[in-house]
């Protein structure tokens, strides 16, 4: 068998000098879908079915079919529309945004004026984390390059057709990765999670139908359009179509990002990223962002890395990132310290969350000293239980599903925490 | 528009207006006008909140909330390049413990603390998204990945 290798469609190719440039980007295929929209007036609906049949799904964490999402869109519905791009990439984890931001912009500006075109918006905003910085430079740059070759603005390429485009800058706040978060801190708020109904596609972005979609997610699009849909879905496996970049970070020799075959066996996937560092066993795998459950080493080794592959084993895929673990891990530092985040990304909003997310963290800390009793853990559990499903929005349940996983996989290492005598 | 005596340099207030286009509200631009004061002045005080929402036609607590939300925004004084040492889960599991501890011991100060020659404060951060170069700090708006505790005094010496 041949060693595993990486497909690259929303990075650029490891040999491309300065992939960020437009002639680079032309070089590539780049904007030829775009150019060809606008000489043929592509039928919008024509785009939208080329991406359901072509099996994209979100790659920002909900997995929800981009083409379905796109469709939502009142489509006669006079007025504003817009298109948002969601970089605000922070869940613990992830870093493949900022390389496609810093690797290959064009194709996300190309990937949002199709999609925009699709669903009728001629404004886009691209809302990246303000921590960004390179990232955000190298965007304003194509931004600027696009501009000046007639690819964004009015009566483009002599059509009637219009679409600009701008970023705007996060400026610290993990809460804003949520779409309707997002939509208020774009608005120039607090990132505080709207309630839905009414979801974006109704009242979004300024209070105009809106749709959110993550950087990958829309540079996955142009590929797509120029080659096909056959050729994407043919890339992965049933239900999971083309290829993921995947995030791979802690204990391999390798860290970094991969692109790769959606389905793609984890092993695999360990293997390009070098294997556990320094030649140690493998102890867990935390396989989409600090949010999604916990994976032990036995069940991730025998696992494919798609949506179904990891929902069989009682994970997600999320946003592709592998937090790899090794034997020395302790499990509870782990969880503390995921807890803490979670504790200090509240929002405040609800009221579970806000005061939830302390009590977990300040348990789990309380167990690391020394201090826990054995009632802590089913008290845990129950708090965890009871943010679960009781919010706004997903952090709580981001803040639920870690500690009620490593509860389940290893609560043995929380109990050799607690002191001999309290057990009973 | 600006009101007369505002605090606000003439050539923030044009980026301010500039960032405002690319919006149907004024307010869409605040974080962009907080960043601009803040980069002029360091940090966000209440004058520069009341500059901030006398320009963009806000009230003051409107500016003031989003001032307090965000991380990037420092509603005290801080050190002229603040650095943030991530110390989230994939960094914890490549040392960013010991790369804090040394970096805390070298400059002589905790975490939240000013450099007495002002140049820095040392905060503890969230991920900052460079997991793969993980142990790693942001410094100002530099990313540094792969750090190594004896190297930490090279990469701030560039910081004047």
């Amino acid at each position: 068998m041949s060693a595993p290798s990486e497909i690259r469609v929303c990075l650029p190719p490891h040999d491309a000098v300065t992939p960020w440039t437009l002639a680079s980007y032309r070089e590539r295929g780049g904007y030829q879908a775009w150019e060809e929209v606008l000489k043929n007036q592509t039928p919008r609906e024509e785009i939208i079915e080329t991406l359901k049949s072509s099996g994209l799904r979100g790659r920002g964490g909900a997995g929800f079919p981009t083409g379905l999402k796109l469709s939502f869109m009142p489509r006669d519905a006079q007025g504003q529309k817009y298109i948002v791009c969601n970089s605000d990439e922070s869940e613990p984890g992830t870093f493949k945004d900022r390389d496609i931001l810093r690797f290959n912009p064009h194709q996300v500006i190309e990937g949002m004026a199709l999609a925009g075109y699709a669903i009728g918006a001629t404004v886009g905003f691209n809302y990246i984390r303000g921590e960004y910085y390179e990232p955000w430079q190298r965007f304003e740059a194509a931004l600027a390059e696009a501009r000046q070759a007639g690819l964004l603005g009015e009566n483009l390429k002599g059509s009637d057709i219009a679409f600009e485009l701008h970023s705007q800058r996060g400026a610290g706040a993990y809460i804003c990765g949520e779409e309707t978060a997002l939509l208020e801190s774009l608005e120039g708020k607090k990132g505080q999670p709207r309630f839905k109904p009414p979801f974006p596609a109704q009242v979004g972005a300024f209070g105009k139908p809106t749709t959110i979609n993550n950087t990958e997610t829309l540079a996955s699009i142009p590929p797509i359009i120029r080659n096909g849909a056959e050729w994407f879905s043919s890339i992965g496996v049933e239900n999971s179509g083309g290829t993921k970049i995947y995030s791979v970070s802690g204990h391999v020799n390798r860290p970094g990002n991969y692109e790769v075959p959606m389905g793609m066996p984890f092993r695999d996937l360990l293997e390009m990223a070098g294997g556990v560092q320094d030649g140690r066993a493998l102890k867990a795998v935390i396989p989409g962002g600090s949010s999604v459950p916990v994976v032990p080493a036995d069940a991730i080794m025998e696992c494919t890395m798609d949506y179904d592959g990891l929902s069989q084993v009682g994970s997600a895929l999320g946003a592709g990132s592998v937090i790899v673990m090794d034997e020395t891990t302790c499990m509870v530092e782990v969880l503390e310290r995921i807890s803490f985040f979670y504790f200090a990304e509240s929002c405040g909003q609800c009221t579970p969350c806000r005061e939830g997310t302390g009590w977990l963290y300040r348990m789990i800390r309380r167990i690391r000293s020394g201090e826990g009793t054995p009632a802590d853990l089913d008290r845990l559990k129950s708090v965890a239980d009871r943010i679960e499903g009781r919010t706004i929005c997903a952090l709580g349940d981001a803040a639920a599903w870690p500690v009620q996983s490593f509860l389940k996989h290893f609560r043995h290492e929380f109990e050799a925490m607690i002191p001999r005598e309290e057990a009973a | 528009m600006a009101e007369a005596g505002t605090m606000l340099p003439e050539t923030i207030i044009q980026k301010i207006e500039a960032e405002t286009g690319k919006y149907p509200t004024r307010r869409a631009a605040v974080k962009s006008a907080l960043r601009y004061a803040q980069a002029e002045f360091g940090w966000i005080s209440e004058d520069v909140v009341k500059a901030v929402a006398e320009v963009l036609g806000l009230e003051r607590i409107e500016v003031f909330e989003v001032a307090t939300f965000y991380d990037m925004f420092y509603t005290r004084p801080v050190g002229r390049f603040p650095v943030r040492v991530c110390t989230n889960v994939s960094c914890l599991l490549r040392g960013a413990d010991g790369i804090m501890e040394s970096l805390c011991q070298n400059l002589g100060v905790e975490a939240g603390e000013t450099t007495a020659d002002g140049r820095f404060t040392v905060f503890a951060a969230e991920c900052l998204g460079a997991c793969g170069g993980a142990p790693m700090m942001a410094v100002g708006d530099d990313y540094h990945e792969d750090l190594k505790a004896d190297e930490l005094d090279k990469i701030l010496e560039r910081y004047r």
